[in-house]
């Protein structure tokens, strides 16, 4: 069957059941039925892009696809949207700067006093706590500001992913440049080499803070760090991933002497506390002993740990995994692990673990644009907030008003938060339930606490937006109708904001109550939104006219956004 | 969970959905001993069920100005009710029903039904966007208010609605919407109080837990997911589930007729013991422009086919009620977003208008019509409208006073004005005696003038109001607004030299009173 043909089939839903027979109570207790799983692999896709197909390469890429993103690409090939969403800086335009008061137990000599508001406090250091706080609220609105406003690129839905693969937890860490410094190495290396990564990770004086890589002393080893860099961040727990505990310990004596010097915020060896035996591994690490080195040399034995660790299968393996998990689908099972996770990882081996290679050829395959594959994620709450931020086009209060984008991004990390994704402190060292707790998957972030808070969070934003320093910030119900195709016709209206806004379509059914109930307001003619639309158009500064037009705008939209297909990607 | 406490709609079937904003309030207690001990009962179960009747329903084909009948025929001879087919209200003989409304007639009869005649507003807007939203927001013409009367009246009774709610105390919506989305109506200063039920279908799908088809796929699953969520995150839809199963058995509504669906929702929930204060209940098509009538047979036709329906639906309803035990606790209310023009078109139709009368309907309604029929010239031109007798915010402030026993000031604030009160709901409302209908008169002479004419009327006492309103409704002049400390009879000089020529009505506004005579400017 021709995929697209496929695809049509799947994402047309069923009339509603009004307009069938209903089935008696009795019978309507039906079995789930069992999800088609599909079979493609990843063979280039070598079809042209259609719109729909563009569209769900942005939603999983870009933090929402907004009409604009849309147009951007369309029309390009393939390869060529991939390679533009796979080309970033590695760096920001911006750092995080100074937005709070300290504490009345500052002490009075404290670097940071002398810090104005608003200017970057990343090279101020401090260990003052009610600074460092104030810090690590300033850092999560910064990031969240990097996320809003993001470039057409793969950036920063990459740079969340590592921050979910490599977790950490800024109240742990406590300092604020750790934080921002531990951000930073996302950044560098989100698309880099994945095992340059893996030892930036390991010295990040961030991570030897959390976990404990900075007390793992040669006298009393703390396998902490050991653990969670097998477990978590290489070769992982799958089927095949035999290390043993004696591996954690050994891997620990490794690593001891990594020290975090807090006046600048480095990490530093110190031989002194470095376990200079000999450290052997078990049969899955081929036996393998790291011969034990003494002074400057005793930092070596990470590279060598590193290698024996990389040298296994199950670190392209686990990688893979997890970022198929991130940006396809939860569930692998065997014909997924056979016919992509066992490919993705042998070019991301073959590669030398380039990360930006393996990402490629995923965004690139027959698998990644499965019919099967798309609408399926949930959006985590991030996604939900910045992507519906960036596709109704929020406009903010310009960058010279550092103070109230604060609170704005502020506001909106927040929110995100109590949808219960809080970025910089997920929930353990593990990331987000969500990405790898079985059963449920993506499917753990909605419950009947947080379903409520995404409909609150987008009925506010579309009704009445949020405002602060008598700035608001809103979903503009009458911009995003405007840059739509058609917005006079209804039909056409809603349709379209359909496609933009859903991955899975509603039916014409559906689409006619919609319109004749919200945009009609009960008639029966399409003329009449049309005219109260061209009135609008042709009369931009009549008040009423504008209100008569919003009204209804943001009624559909709120209307929209507050259906179960707006929660799917 | 605390805002969204509402059923969702969605269209698709499976949860029911519905509204975006909603919410719920308050209500009290399920059993009648909780009432008693509090003594609330009398101001806390009354129920008001508001009929929209969407497109601009034609007035003058609805209720038949019979003492006006040949002025009527002329200004419409392809469209005008055969004067022989008008039913006749209690025998009456100065206005009666379209042919087609022999349940309305029926309950005219039995003293439930309240016609108030010529219902709108100054400077009345032509546009059924612009002019349902004033009727919803309680606005005047120009100006633009974001919520809606009931939406303000439900926010002062369930203050910080929805923070806290529901509660034991108020366990149900506090409004409930049928067969549409969302309402300005209903829109309160912060949230919309309203739960939606998106149509009858989807409420027997909440009732009656249906699963709606999602596909089959990965993206189907965690929709499906989702929407089991969505629909377990809905607090009310258990109580309502609850309240529907307590009704097994309902009286006799028509097939097809798709209010009489929806009303009968309405019963079944009142009956099942929610307090919810309002429903909304609707119907489109009266927006006919062409082909109103069957040409052959005037008394047939789209808006015979309409006005059957509404009258047939209220008509089971209100039997429905009474079998139920239910009927002293509701009072129903039709309107529209205007009237037509006094003139049929030449597509035996009608075209936009102003003023038009509006149904109330209940055992607590005093029957009756308030108000007399429009004035129509005798040679009514295309652009001639009925001038408004009573503004729809009068209505809405006796009903804010008679049924939910509000004091003036609060209605006053409410409405954003003080207007008058209408003699339509009964003392078993809120123990109040209706307002007297006091005997105005108004005439001018001469008439018909060149410059100026001398307009003399008749007050009571008290506030007294002379508007003078153009054809197109607008107020161009007050002459007079103020007390008088005893009943009298006054004039005043109306200069209309500038004015073009045409028609003009003069407004006498007294009390609960309002009376209009036609003012012909001939040069």
């Amino acid at each position: 069957m021709d995929r697209r043909d496929f695809f049509r089939g799947v994402a047309t839903p069923q009339q509603p059941l009004q307009t069938t027979v209903q089935p008696k109570p009795a019978q309507r207790e039906r079995p789930q039925p069992v999800t088609p799983r599909v079979q493609s692999g990843i063979k280039p896709y070598q079809q042209a892009l259609s719109e729909e197909e563009l569209i769900h390469l942005l939603k999983r890429t870009l933090f929402g696809a907004s009409k604009a993103d849309i147009d951007f690409f369309k029309g390009k090939t393939l390869d060529q949207v991939v390679d533009a969403l796979l080309t970033v800086s590695g760096t920001t335009t911006t750092v995080p700067v100074k937005t709070y008061t300290p504490g009345s137990t500052t002490p009075a000599n404290d670097p940071d006093l002398a810090l104005t508001a608003g200017q970057p406090w990343i090279n101020v250091h401090t260990n003052d706590g009610s600074v460092n706080g104030g810090r690590r609220t300033s850092f999560k609105a910064w990031w969240m500001g990097q996320m809003i406003h993001q470039q057409r690129n793969i950036q920063e839905k990459m740079v969340l992913f590592w921050h979910h693969h490599f977790a950490t937890e800024t109240n742990d860490i406590s300092n604020g440049i750790a934080c921002y410094l531990y951000n930073k190495t996302l950044r560098e290396h989100a698309l880099g080499n994945f095992k340059a990564f893996v030892k930036a990770i390991t010295l990040d004086p961030a991570m030897l803070r959390y976990l404990n890589g900075e007390r793992n002393l040669k006298n009393a080893p703390d396998e902490n760090y050991a653990r969670e860099l097998q477990e978590l961040f290489t070769v992982g727990k799958g089927p095949d991933s035999k290390y043993t505990e004696d591996d954690v310990k050994q891997a620990a004596r490794v690593v001891t002497g990594f020290r975090v010097r807090y006046t600048d915020i480095t990490s530093y060896f110190d031989a002194a506390q470095h376990d200079t035996g000999n450290k052997t591994f078990s049969a899955f690490y081929g036996n393998r002993t790291i011969t034990g080195k003494t002074g400057a040399d005793g930092a070596k034995e990470l590279e060598e740990l590193l290698d024996m660790i990389f040298a296994t299968q199950e670190v392209a393996k686990h990688v893979v995994r997890n970022i198929y998990r991130w940006f396809v689908y939860y569930e692998i099972d065997a014909q997924v692990e056979q016919d992509v996770i066992a490919p993705l990882a042998t070019i991301f081996r073959n590669s030398g673990y380039n990360i930006k290679t393996v990402m490629v050829a995923l965004l690139k395959s027959e698998h990644f644009f499965d019919p099967l594959n798309r609408g399926c994620q949930i959006k985590s709450p991030v996604d939900l907030v910045v992507g519906s931020v960036r596709e109704f086009g929020t406009v903010f209060p310009d960058a010279s008003d550092y103070a109230t984008n604060y609170l704005f991004w502020g506001w909106l990390q927040t929110n995100a938060a109590n949808m219960q994704q809080n970025i910089g402190d997920p929930p353990d060292v593990s990331g987000w339930k969500a990405y790898y707790q079985e059963p449920l998957y993506y499917e753990i972030w909605i419950n009947s606490d947080t379903l409520p808070k995404r409909n609150q969070f987008t009925d506010t934003m579309i009704l009445n937006g949020y405002t602060r320093n008598s700035k608001t910030i809103r979903f503009d119900a009458i911009a995003f109708a405007r840059q739509m195709p058609n917005p006079r016709d209804p039909n056409q209206l809603i349709s379209d904001a359909v496609k933009y806004l859903y991955r899975i379509g509603l039916s014409a059914s559906t689409q006619t109550q919609i319109k004749r109930d919200i945009l009609l307001s009960g008639q029966s003619q399409d003329h009449y939104w049309t005219d109260a639309w061209d009135l609008y158009i042709a009369n931009p500064n009549d008040n009423a006219a504008m209100t008569t037009v919003r009204t209804r705008l943001r009624n559909l939209f709120q209307y929209l956004m507050n259906l179960a297909e707006f929660q799917l990607a | 969970m605390k805002r969204r406490s509402f059923l969702q709609n969605t269209l698709q079937g499976v949860a029911l959905p519905a509204l975006l904003n909603g919410f719920s309030v308050k209500a009290f207690g399920e059993s009648a001993a909780f009432f008693d001990m509090f003594g609330l009962a009398e101001d806390t179960d009354h129920v008001l069920v508001l009929v929209q009747l969407n497109g601009g329903n034609d007035g003058l084909n609805t209720v038949i100005p019979l003492d006006r009948y040949s002025n009527y025929r002329n200004a419409r001879t392809n469209i005008a009710i055969p004067e022989n087919k008008v039913l006749t209200l209690g025998g009456r003989k100065d206005a009666g029903l379209h042919p087609a409304m022999t349940g309305m007639q029926a309950l005219y009869n039995e003293g439930k039904l309240n016609i108030v005649q010529a219902v709108g507003y100054p400077s009345p807007n032509f546009s059924h966007f612009r002019a349902t939203d004033i009727w919803m927001s309680a606005s005047d013409s120009n100006q633009l208010v974001n919520t809606g009367w009931t939406g303000r009246y439900l926010d002062h009774s369930y203050p910080n609605f929805p923070t806290g709610y529901p509660n034991a105390q108020m366990p149900d919506p506090v409004a409930i919407q049928i067969g549409s989305v969302t309402s300005l109506a209903l829109q309160g200063p912060a949230v919309n109080m309203g739960m939606s039920i998106s149509n009858p279908t989807s409420f027997y799908n909440l009732v009656n837990n249906v699963q709606d088809p999602a596909p089959n796929t990965p993206a189907g699953k965690e929709l499906t997911f989702i929407r089991t969520v969505a629909r377990q995150t809905q607090q009310y839809a258990d109580t309502i589930k609850k309240a529907a199963d307590r009704v097994t058995q309902q009286a006799d509504y028509p097939a097809n007729n798709a209010l009489a669906a929806q009303l009968k929702i309405v019963a079944r929930l009142v009956k099942g013991g929610l307090r919810t204060r309002v429903y909304m209940v609707s119907m489109g098509g009266f927006d006919n422009h062409a082909n109103q009538v069957n040409a052959t047979d005037t008394t047939t036709g789209t808006h015979a086919n309409l006005l059957k329906t509404l009258s047939d639906a209220v008509k089971s309803f209100q039997d429905d009620l009474k079998f139920l035990g239910v009927e002293e606790r509701v009072v129903g209310m039709t309107f529209s977003e205007f009237g037509r023009r006094i003139k049929s078109n030449g597509s035996t139709g009608t075209d936009h208008g102003a003023a038009a009368p509006l149904f109330l309907f209940g055992k607590n309604v005093i029957g009756g019509i308030t108000g007399t029929n429009p004035i129509l010239p005798a040679s009514a031109t295309v652009s001639d409208n009925i001038a408004f007798q009573y503004d729809f915010r009068s209505v809405y402030a006796t009903l804010l006073e008679s049924w939910f026993c509000l004091d003036s000031n609060t209605i006053q604030a409410l409405l954003l004005k003080n207007f008058q009160r209408l003699p339509v709901i009964n003392g078993k409302g809120c123990g109040l005696e209706a307002p007297a209908m006091a005997t105005g008169k108004v005439r001018n002479y001469p008439n018909p003038f060149e410059s100026q004419t001398t307009i003399e009327f008749t007050t009571n006492g008290g506030h007294t109001l002379l508007q003078v309103i153009d054809m197109t409704g607008r107020v161009i002049a007050v002459l007079a607004d103020k007390e008088y400390p005893a009943a009298m009879t006054d004039r005043v000089v109306f200069r209309a030299g500038t004015l073009p020529a045409g028609s003009y009505y003069a407004r006498l506004q007294n009390g609960a009173d309002t009376k209009v005579c036609l003012m012909l400017k001939i040069r």
